[in-house]
């Protein structure tokens, strides 16, 4: 079915490090195949002329629900912590990002 | 009186409140019937033994034991999406529609099985094994809500919760032999219901009968604060809605429901369904939906772009599994977390999301499917001015083998291709039994115009009371 290339093995590689999921090599090499495939099929919508239409977020024909800012209670911090893996002083416990 | 694992969910909740029954022997009965099944169905993930001891008020519900999918987050039972990435999760707060069912006396059974983070439509890509359709151990249950539909379909639950992104309430309901409803885009709260593709998906019910539908989503609809997309109907009272009477109204049978890849004797179920129909005085017609086909392909787009962004949220910091290791860089462990915790469906939808809303590809791949949208929308639109209802197979084809279309993705994608449209529209449509092929269930699909549940339920209603297919019940 794939008659063009979509996505090279490369491609697939980029897109795991945009998404933050590792690949193995054997997954980076069923993925590429499978996506091509995949996207092959989603160029099926290249047929449909959508030159004057809007596209469609959201079904619901609402626009800025507002309520009144008022204060409720909140979690208490030990439920907030309950389901972490690891936290320290009451804080949760993140990677080292710089 | 019928046995009490055969009584639906109203007779049930009326022999309660008259005491005819106790709350005892319906806990007591639920819980060893699952005892007795669920080693050979898998149906549930968690089972709530506490239930015996929880207190609840006399209302719509009462004491009525109530299955729900394990994206629906319940306080103090594990919601793990069948996902590994949420294993021993305890949400600390109730879904608004699991909070109403308390508030109404309704008793949480337990949480069901399904595809991970409701990605599939067979529920075999849940991490904690499949679950086994009651009618045929060897078929799927459907997805991806197949342990709320086969709990219910073998007695293990009164009713149950289910949602429904692209058939995920459905598609289930159809292969099991029950009745499920996906609601109005914005009909029932999404507050607690662990976000998949936001703008396409509804919670809805799944049991045994019609009336039983009308009654639970009477229960869990309308609109909450803590949803702002929620709002509420012009009437909750879809009970009402329920007589044997579709003199008058006025049928679509959307030709493209009925091409390429649908099984002849489903079509064939449907349309005995669609003259039965006719025969109490329903007109009907053919129309043409000239957008149709490109709905999987619309659909698929919208809802991978919209998963890949909701599930960012899972790098196990502040709940989940985590890969964490000190003093290793967040990149690294946060996509180690990510490759441990995901499945292999789940990491395929989240790349292509990544794929499609990437910089020179959104145009060409999200906003034309948004685009797309918009004309399916109004292939419905136009619809609706000229009929009641339209009515069309749930499923182009009954529950297929375990591990038939699990290695072949795209396979799996094009079953969804009668659910999916409904999704895109947003509108409201209900799955229910009407007939079998090779001992397996099939579904009539009836949808309605946004909001208009009523009509749905009772062309749904008539169908079901001058048939007998939900008096069927699985052999397990």
């Amino acid at each position: 079915m794939a008659s063009r290339k979509l996505v090279s093995l490369e491609q697939t590689e980029h897109l795991s490090w945009l998404a933050k999921v590792e690949l193995s090599e054997e997954e980076k090499r069923v993925f590429t195949e499978q996506l091509n495939r995949i996207l092959e099929f989603f160029r099926k919508l290249d047929e449909v002329d959508t030159s004057n239409v809007q596209p469609t977020y959201h079904v619901v024909e609402l626009t800025n629900v507002f309520r009144e800012d008022e204060p409720a209670s909140p979690l208490p911090q030990e439920e907030a912590l309950r389901n972490a893996a690891h936290k320290k002083n009451g804080y949760f416990v993140a990677p080292k990002i710089v | 009186m019928k046995r009490l694992l055969e009584l639906t969910l109203f007779e049930l909740v009326d022999a309660l409140r008259r005491g005819n029954v106790s709350r005892e022997d319906v806990v007591d009965a639920y819980l060893s019937r699952i005892k007795e099944v669920d080693s050979k169905l898998h149906a549930y993930l968690a089972v709530n033994e506490e239930m015996r001891s929880n207190s609840s008020s006399e209302g719509l519900l009462f004491n009525a034991p109530i299955a729900i999918k394990d994206n629906i987050s319940t306080r103090g039972l594990p919601t793990t999406c069948a996902s590994k990435i949420l294993e021993g999760y305890i949400p600390p707060y109730d879904a608004t529609t699991v909070a109403r069912i308390k508030a109404e006396g309704g008793l949480i059974i337990g949480k069901t099985n399904m595809d991970e983070f409701a990605m599939g439509s067979s529920t075999e890509n849940s991490a904690y094994g499949p679950t086994y359709n009651p009618w045929n151990l060897e078929c799927v249950p459907g997805g991806s809500s197949g342990g709320s539909a086969a709990a219910v379909a073998a007695r293990e639950a009164v009713a149950s919760l289910g949602s429904d992104t692209g058939g995920s309430v459905r598609c289930p309901a159809a292969f099991c032999g029950v009745v499920g409803v996906k609601p109005t885009y914005g009909l029932v709260s999404r507050y607690g219901l662990v976000a998949y593709a936001n703008s396409l998906e509804q919670i809805g019910p799944i049991t045994r009968d019609v009336r039983d539908a009308a009654l639970l989503l009477s229960v869990i609809c309308g609109r909450d604060p803590n949803d702002s997309t929620s709002v509420d109907p012009p009437s909750k009272d879809y009970l009402s809605a329920l007589v044997v009477d579709v003199k008058g109204l006025k049928a679509g049978i959307p030709k493209e429901f009925f091409g390429e890849g649908t099984d002849p004797r489903v079509a064939e179920a449907v349309w005995r369904a669609i003259k039965l129909l006719e025969s109490h005085g329903m007109e009907y017609e053919e129309v043409s939906f000239p957008h149709l086909p490109y709905s999987l392909p619309a659909y698929y787009i919208i809802a991978m772009s919209e998963a890949s962004s909701n599930l960012a949220r899972y790098d196990g910091v502040r709940y989940g599994f985590s890969a964490f290791e000190e003093g290793e860089e967040w990149v690294k462990v946060f996509s180690k977390t990510r490759a441990l915790g995901f499945g292999a469906e789940v990491k395929r939808r989240i790349i292509l999301g990544t794929f499609a809303l990437s910089a020179g590809y959104y145009d060409q791949y999200y906003l034309k499917a948004l685009k797309v949208r918009t004309l399916i929308k109004g292939d419905f639109d136009c619809a609706f001015k000229k009929f009641d209802v339209l009515l069309a197979p749930t499923m182009p084809l009954p529950a297929f083998k375990i591990g038939e279309r699990i290695e072949d993705p795209l396979a799996m994608y094009m079953v969804d291709i009668d659910t999916v449209p409904i999704n895109l529209a947003g509108i409201p449509a209900i799955s229910v039994p009407c007939g079998f092929v090779d001992g397996l269930p099939v579904g009539l699909q009836i949808m309605a115009a946004p909001f208009h549940e009523h009509v749905m339920f009772r062309v749904a209603y008539t169908y079901e009371q001058c048939s007998s297919y939900h008096n069927l019940k699985p052999p397990i």
